[in-house]
């Protein structure tokens, strides 16, 4: 092997002193680096205190002291988040977060949210963050609200559904897949509810379906602003779509309507947008303001007119209540 | 010893190879792409034909300078040649000869691999290769499996269908691996692909069941849909039913990730109607009864998933009275066995009779123990390939070492993926399995536990090993007996496993381990790296002394500027580079940008995190003729 190599330093910073010492190992070949030039070499390399890492008889210990010294961002893993709360060295977390576990591939915290909405109350994330013991198996169970990507359909459990011991959680660590983690979640709790409007922070998916069409679509209510938006956007998407001619997969269908043809629909009495809340009634879109909408908006449905009659009423008393 | 190598004036080589082995992951080491086709590589060396053969004085007599006629006899000469080769290396090779050669072979290339769909733009593809009936892209880079990647990054397949659509409507395969597909791109490849025949998606995502209806009712030639570890949304469209009512050409079903329910009657018809079916792979939405039923459609299955093995909820009296050990010995072609998603372990000797021909044997999703695998297993003579839970413990794993002398190939997955926990299996089984599967290629573990001794056990025992990934689940875990770093184990791997090419390391780790790494590890293509090293050291060991490394994916380690530029030499022999949660400085990786034109240098912002200095948080990089690419989200800057 080449000699360490000080001169490749294109910035001009230069080498630890520790790597000598790892040089000189390695030419005198195999010999086994002894665990006090280990912590010499890193205390010396790095400000890294990985001393409570070694030579333990136990558990490396509850904190994670290297990730915050490694990680600029106030010792927040780069996309999810370590709960620290057994943290002694005293190192601000920066935005203390709980653990946002993201489902599937998705990246749970590429998202912006207002503040309020970070907090993982009283879903299995908070409370598992403050169990250190040894977790039961249920604490997989998907929490109402899995945290969604953007380009994710499918309802799933919580990424690190695992429970975090006494240590923190890292997200993507250890690096199983989340169809296998969610697998091996539902198998321990059968939990198979389908979740209508997968709110997660930042996405707001919900299914859209429209009478007589092929198959749904899903949009996120989040990258729209107002109804208007929403509107637009769903007429493009189901303008390919012959109203009471479908065929199996009528995205670029023959007959197809044109986009201002649905809009008359739309506007006319024949279609009518509608959706389904929280509390499962079905409302017309466009009589509550719009952030209580996507609040509580958890499935739409461009309904036959004729079906639509009589949701107004109830919208508004609803509307009415909550206020 | 490190080579530094010339950029080869080639046209994307390297983008487009394609290993003979099937296996997805597997790389190439070929230099750089650079952007000089006609100008650089072969000017003015048109082919004469030095054999002589077939080139007849007429032609010779013609100056080639202007040559927009190539010689067409060699031409055709050469065609009929060149179809004949299949590897990827070869190609490339043969297309550097000269642009004669470099067009023939162009010509005949049927099947395209691109290793990095961004490495290259699907309009420059598909204008160079013009006959293609196979594409094989892949996207994300592996650590987007692991929530480390924000959503929307990117990988679309969409304007890749759209030109192949256009290029190839002959095309019959398309093979996606981490890719973002949408129920359009679906249906627009079921519309445009009439002799369309194999789809396998692996680790996709972005639509739903309604794509894949569309693909099942137009595609009347599939022989192939495969669908692997993807995430499949539930558009409330049955597609089994979508599947023509005549007899069908499927050869391969594979949908046990498809986490809605098919319709069983309209699934059994299937198969009635599928006589070529060989492999069939079910979700967990298939009873143990219904899997009986099309088990005894379909005894010809040569690989069966076998869906929730366990009995439907209401069914549940008359599905265990039927007769599974006949159904499955009625399977004689049975080789491959998985599924067990909701394993009842009673209805486990229901196999016995094909444990026997069984090469391949999946139970990473059964929670079974020792005592349970034991029978099975001890009939399992001819196992290649093994997957399974560490429920079985240590003692399952001894029981595998004992009887699986033609293991090949071994998966330990974890039941209960936390850190601090006790952890059912460890050196014990690793060693165990190091004495009694001599043979082992490949061989991924995740443990809590483990020593640098079953470490060096292995590497001496398995001389064969292609592929070690050890995932010490506690960060940064010393030897649990000696309390070192494991820098030793992982050493006597890559010093004693000659043909290693794929690395994964864990535990507690120095610099001292990627100083080995860097000494031995002369054909590693694969790296991953996670929690481990001292200092820039580390990562430069790994940049110096590793000629062939391809993909290196790193997180949380402390890596900084110094370690990135060390690398200069080096990256554009590289598929990509992912480090996340290290110590690199925006500066830094604005330098590799401006040093390597070609090199398309990402670095992905998490927008949440207060950024008290000015570290990126992940820098992930890749060579591409394509340049910056054209979707880039807001989180991701391009230097």
């Amino acid at each position: 092997m080449s000699s360490i190599p000080k001169e490749h330093d294109y910035i001009g910073l230069s080498e630890a002193p520790s790597m000598e010492k790892i040089s000189d190992k390695l030419s005198s070949s195999s010999s086994t680096l002894s665990t006090e030039e280990n912590i010499n070499s890193k205390s010396s390399s790095t400000s890294l205190n990985l001393k409570e890492t070694e030579l333990r008889l136990g558990l490396p210990g509850s904190q994670s002291p290297e990730r915050k010294l490694i990680l600029p961002a106030a010792g927040v893993s780069l996309f999810g988040k370590d709960i620290d709360t057994n943290s002694t060295n005293g190192y601000p977390l920066g935005p203390l977060k709980n653990l946002v576990s993201g489902v599937k591939r998705g990246f749970s915290d590429a998202i912006v949210g207002s503040s309020g909405k970070w907090v993982f109350s009283g879903s299995n994330g908070s409370e598992k963050s403050c169990v250190a013991g040894p977790a039961k198996k249920d604490d997989v169970a998907q929490s109402p609200k899995p945290v969604l990507e953007k380009n994710s359909q499918v309802a799933a459990a919580n990424e690190n559904s695992s429970a975090p011991a006494a240590k923190a959680q890292v997200v993507g660590w250890p690096p199983i897949r989340s169809f296998r983690k969610n697998t091996m979640a539902s198998s321990l709790v059968k939990n198979n509810e389908d979740v209508e409007g997968k709110s997660g922070y930042g996405c707001l998916y919900v299914k859209v379906s429209m009478d007589g069409a092929p198959y749904l679509r899903k949009v996120d209510l989040k990258t729209y602003n107002n109804y208007l938006d929403l509107s637009s956007a769903l007429e493009k998407m189901f303008s390919c779509f012959t109203i009471g001619q479908c065929g199996s997969h009528g995205l670029r269908g023959q007959d197809g309507l044109t986009e201002s043809r649905l809009k008359d629909i739309l506007h006319g009495s024949e279609y009518v947008l509608t959706y389904e809340d929280k509390d499962g009634d079905w409302m017309l879109v466009g009589d509550v303001p719009w952030d209580m909408f996507t609040d509580s908006c958890r499935r739409l449905r461009i309904m036959k007119g004729s079906e639509a009659i009589g949701l107004a009423p109830r919208a508004m008393e609803k509307c009415k209540n909550r206020n | 010893m490190i080579t530094n190598k010339k950029p080869r004036s080639s046209d994307t080589d390297s983008n487009y190879m394609r290993d003979d082995r099937t296996e997805m992951s597997e790389d190439d080491d070929r230099s750089p792409p650079s952007d000089s086709i006609a100008n650089g590589s072969c000017p003015t060396r048109t082919c004469t034909p030095g054999s002589g053969s077939g080139s007849g004085s007429g032609s010779s007599s013609i100056p080639e300078y202007s040559a927009p006629y190539p010689d067409r006899v060699l031409e055709n000469v050469l065609e009929n040649v060149l179809w004949f080769l299949t590897s990827r290396k070869d190609r490339n090779a043969a297309s550097l000869v000269c642009r004669s050669w470099y067009r023939v072979e162009a010509m005949t290339r049927s099947d395209l691999f691109i290793g990095n769909c961004y490495a290259v733009s699907p309009e420059r593809a598909t204008s160079r290769f013009t006959r293609v009936r196979s594409v094989t892209l892949k996207g994300k880079p592996r650590f987007a499996d692991f929530n480390l990647m924000p959503p929307n990054w990117g990988a679309h397949f969409a304007p890749w269908v759209s030109a192949t659509a256009k290029a190839y409507p002959w095309l019959e395969k398309i093979h996606l691996k981490r890719m973002s597909v949408t129920d359009d791109d679906l249906a627009l490849l079921a519309e445009s692909f009439s002799g369309f025949k194999e789809l396998v998606l692996v680790c996709c995502d972005g639509f739903g069941t309604s794509g894949l209806a569309a693909v099942a009712s137009k595609c009347r030639q599939l022989k192939v849909l495969d669908l692997i570890e993807s995430e499949v949304s539930d558009d409330e469209v049955d597609w089994i039913m979508c599947f023509p009512d005549t007899e069908t050409c499927l050869e391969s079903l594979i949908f046990d990730c498809v986490e809605c329910l098919v319709d069983f009657d309209a699934l059994e018809r299937l198969v009635v109607r599928s006589p070529s079916l060989k492999k069939l792979r079910l979700n967990r939405f298939v009873s143990i009864g219904q899997l009986y039923r099309l088990m005894v459609r379909a005894p010809q299955l040569t690989h069966l998933g076998t869906g929730s093995f366990s009995p439907s909820e209401d069914v549940a009296q008359g599905e265990l009275e039927l007769d599974y050990v006949s159904a499955f010995a009625a399977c004689k072609s049975l080789v491959c066995l998985s599924g067990f998603r909701e394993i009842v372990p009673d209805c486990l000797p229901a196999i016995y009779p094909i444990c026997a021909n069984l090469t391949s044997l999946n139970f990473s999703y059964a929670n079974i123990s020792a005592e349970q695998l034991k029978p099975i297993i001890s009939n399992c003579h001819k196992l290649q390939t093994f997957w399974v839970l560490d429920s079985i413990c240590d003692e399952g794993l001894q029981a595998v070492a004992t009887t699986c002398k033609e293991l090949r190939e071994l998966r330990v997955f974890p039941f209960d993926p936390r850190e601090d926990i006790e952890g059912p299996v460890s050196e014990v089984g690793l060693q165990a399995i190091s004495e009694g599967c001599r043979k082992l290629q490949s061989i991924l573990y995740f443990c809590q536990r483990m020593t640098n001794a079953a470490v060096i056990a292995m590497s001496k025992n398995c001389p064969d090993l292609v592929v070690f990934r050890l995932c010490i689940m506690g960060r940064q875990r010393p030897d649990h007996v000696t309390g070192e770093p494991m820098d030793e184990g992982f050493g006597a791997i890559v010093m004693n496993c000659k043909k290693l090419t794929r690395l994964a390391v864990s535990g507690l780790l120095t610099d001292t381990a990627f100083a080995y790494i860097g000494k031995y590890g002369k054909i590693v293509r694969t790296l991953s790296v996670a929690f481990a090293g001292d200092s820039d050291m580390g990562l430069k060991y790994v940049l110096e002394g590793c000629p062939r490394l391809q993909k290196l994916e790193i997180r949380d380690s402390p890596f900084g500027d110094t370690a990135l530029l060390s690398g200069l030499h080096h990256y554009y022999n590289m598929r990509f580079l992912w480090m996340s949660a290290c110590r690199l400085s925006h500066q830094g990786c604005q330098q590799i940008a401006q040093a390597l034109p070609h090199l398309v240098v990402e670095v992905i912002k998490h927008e949440d995190t207060v950024h008290t200095d000015d570290y990126a948080d992940t820098l992930y990089m890749y060579r591409s003729l394509a340049g910056r690419r054209h979707d880039v989200p807001k989180f991701v800057s391009i230097l």
